[in-house]
């Protein structure tokens, strides 16, 4: 089976955000944390770019490094992150508070605590306005009312003098996407936004970033570990495990012609509810490996059934399946050999055939 | 899990067979007072996070609890516990009558409930060796130093743990592994029911799917009947024989588990199906999506009629003045709604006014005219 070429809209000018070889690493007492090795990516006006990874894999710590919040003494960085040319590793703490919130903004996964409680969120998103534009406090106010209007949180005028702790959940994620809206940023980074919150409320949520990205034209980074999520909103995927990408490629050459084990391994073990049940769900054996302590070569060795001797040594991320230069992958298997192992059926996608499932 | 097992566990009340069902839930309202006042504190309202519900698990069976975060469903598992005291209705464990047991009443009968934690990394006393957070409920039940360890080291292997982490600490463990940790802990006294409160939201996809199949074959080894709490209906579908779908405190609907899937009849439960967004692409293009728009009410004050009014698609004046009764269709399906989808109308017409309905419910059941008839959902 032949997957579907790009979908995704492929912008014509160069990369707004380009990421080259980034690594991150941190200090502990249990030795060096390798959190983030070497992950190399771009990143399109207007393009929503998926990062989905599990616990541990680095992705919300790469998230964060490009908005330089995981500077600390004990972190280690190595590698580039420009954004429209402008180099974020080692920028300046002045240089990166201009960018944070006007370029790049941030949505964070737990809108109860990422919102100061005993400020108004007026307040909050008027306070990020009058950072970045002088504009007159009435104007600001204006442009928060509409904001908040446009996220849909009904009665706006009204709200917007009102606390965090008198918004439901759902509705404070709201807010957080207004505050990181309010200097139309190019840039969205969006880390676990629908996590804590229930599937009706994430539905709204999902159909507003994907309204407000056609009417703004801002790029997307959406940092997950739910695929369906994924599978509703991106057009690019980057796989990450233990600290690498492990796979990137459109939505469709991911979700129907995956290419590393984990990947697919990763797409079998969804629980699908409009598909018969399994009588066993399939599951990845074994645990991530911890990050102080990764196997050397390809670190998804000791989880993968179709281990063999090359594994030992660093698969690097290039692109395998001819024809395809965009999508990428880390496995040492020939791309026969893995079409072979890995059983798709018709309708049914990723499913792992050594870990069988009975529809 | 058998196929028998589930037609005759459908539906609420005792079961057609004779057995008495292991859980009893009978009319259950549960409260919380809101106060308020000076010196001399005042109920100026209550929260109803539990309105008149009734159902029952029977023995061996696994009965989901679904819905979203303040509908009662956690109130609902943690009154069967009795861990908190309802307002008003019935509880009944074994048939014996729990609803106003009494801490030493309620001693024996601990032994056979049981609980598992959402948070791994909250319901684990960081500062307590693994063995000791096994051993304490086989110690508190009156077992031998000697035993307890024995046992612990048993229990570990069950759930797939090394014998020899009993001396570690909660935090030398990964989320799944905790999981596992709670799941021994909760297994060690042997009980009968175990009330898993969303044991897999925490964890990573890949490591959900190993403890679903882990509670899977400790349901078949040790013969338990599990209550299975979940926000969503993804997870509940693999582990569950029934299901029961909660709104704003009210039983919406309750139906054996695939045919929630293939023929939810109430509009709540299709919007829930709705909103799962599928991990398929061109799946996800093809269908299109009800994105049901407004929020939950608040449960201090829930809407007249049918609770789910004000957000249904389909709602009319019926729905906002009269509460719907719970009606009974083929295999022990019930649904609260004025107009059932995914049912025939010869199924509406068969259709009875079941027992579980809430005592403020009005009489009239669906009729053809009300109905949407077969409408299937995206």
């Amino acid at each position: 089976m032949s997957a579907p070429e790009p979908a995704a809209p492929t912008p014509s000018d160069a990369a707004l955000l380009d990421v080259d070889e980034l690594r991150v690493s941190f200090a502990t007492e249990e030795g060096v944390v390798q959190a983030v090795d070497g992950v190399t990516f771009e990143l399109r006006a207007g393009e929503v770019l998926a990062v989905v990874g599990e616990s541990g894999s680095g992705k919300s710590v790469t998230a964060m490094t490009l908005m330089g919040l995981t500077r600390s003494p004990n972190a280690r960085f190595e590698g580039a992150a420009r954004y429209k040319g402008t180099e974020l590793i080692g920028a300046s703490e002045d240089e990166l508070r201009r960018i944070r919130g006007a370029e790049i903004a941030m949505i964070f996964q737990d809108p109860m605590t990422s919102l100061n409680p005993v400020q108004r969120i007026g307040e909050q998103i008027v306070e990020q306005i009058q950072e970045h534009e002088g504009v007159p406090d009435q104007q600001a106010r204006e442009r928060t009312v509409e904001l908040l209007d446009r996220v849909g949180i009904p009665r706006a005028r009204e709200r917007v003098d009102n606390y965090p702790f008198e918004f439901s959940g759902g509705m404070r994620q709201r807010v957080m996407i207004a505050l990181a809206l309010s200097c139309s940023p190019s840039v969205l980074i969006a880390d676990e936004p629908t996590t804590a919150l229930d599937v009706t409320i994430q539905a709204q949520i999902l159909h507003r970033i994907r309204e407000l990205r056609e009417e703004t034209g801002a790029a997307v980074i959406l940092v997950t570990h739910d695929l369906g999520v994924v599978a509703d909103i991106a057009d690019r995927i980057a796989v990450m495990y233990a600290g690498r990408i492990v796979e990137q490629g459109t939505l469709d050459q991911i979700f129907y012609d995956p290419q590393h084990p984990y990947t697919w391994g990763l797409l079998g073990s969804i629980t699908r509810v409009d598909k018969p049940r399994p009588e066993r769900l399939p599951a990845i054996p074994g645990l991530p490996p911890s990050l102080a302590d990764r196997p050397e070569g390809c670190h998804f060795r000791p989880r993968c059934p179709y281990e063999f001797a090359e594994c030992s040594k660093v698969p690097p991320l290039e692109a395998r399946v001819g024809g395809r230069s965009a999508h990428l992958d880390r496995c040492w298997l020939s791309v026969e050999e893995k079409r072979d192992q890995r059983e798709i059926r018709p309708g049914e996608i990723g499913l792992s055939a050594a870990e069988g499932t009975a529809a | 899990m058998s196929v028998e097992e589930t037609v005759r566990g459908a539906g609420a009340g005792p079961s057609a067979n004779g057995d008495s069902p292991l859980v009893e839930v009978d009319h259950l309202k549960v409260f919380f007072p809101i106060k308020q006042g000076i010196l001399v504190e005042r109920e100026v309202a209550r929260v109803h996070a539990v309105n008149d519900v009734t159902l029952s698990i029977a023995e061996g069976e696994t009965l989901g609890l679904v819905g979203e975060s303040g509908c009662g469903k956690t109130t609902m598992s943690r009154a069967i516990m009795r861990l908190i005291d309802p307002t008003e209705g019935a509880l009944r464990f074994r048939g014996e009558d729990v609803t106003n047991a009494g801490r030493r009443q309620m001693q024996p009968l601990r032994r056979e409930m049981q609980m598992v934690f959402q948070d791994p990394f909250a319901s684990l006393n960081p500062r307590k060796r693994v063995g000791q957070i096994i051993g304490m409920p086989l110690r508190l039940h009156g077992s031998n130093r000697k035993d307890v360890d024995a046992q612990v080291r048993d229990l570990l292997g069950k759930v797939g743990l090394h014998r020899e982490h009993v001396n570690r600490f909660p935090h030398e463990f990964s989320g799944g592994q905790r999981q596992r940790i709670g799941v021994a802990r909760a297994l060690a006294l042997e009980p009968r029911l175990i009330v898993l409160d969303e044991p897999v939201s925490a964890l990573d996809v890949s490591v959900q799917a190993q403890i679903i199949n882990l509670l899977d074959d400790l349901q078949d080894d040790f013969k338990l009947t599990y209550m299975f709490v979940a926000h969503d209906l993804s997870v509940v579908r693999h582990v569950s024989d029934r299901i029961a779908v909660m709104y704003l405190g009210k039983l919406m609907e309750l139906s054996p588990a695939e045919e929630l899937y293939t023929k939810p009849i109430h509009p709540y439960t299709s919007a829930l199906l709705a909103a799962i967004p599928i991990p398929d692409p061109e799946e996800n293009r093809r269908r299109e999506r009800i994105v049901v728009g407004g929020e939950p009410p608040n449960p201090i004050d829930p809407p007249s009629g049918c609770v789910f009014h004000p957000r249904c698609p389909l709602a009319t004046d019926v729905c906002r003045e009269v509460e719907p009764p719970l009606a009974r269709y083929p295999n022990g399906h019930l649904a609260a709604c004025h107009h059932p989808m995914s049912v025939s109308p010869a199924e509406i017409d068969a259709a009875t006014r079941d027992s579980a309905s809430p005592l403020s419910a009005g009489d009239e059941l669906p009729s053809r005219t009300h109905s949407t008839g077969g409408g299937h959902p995206a």
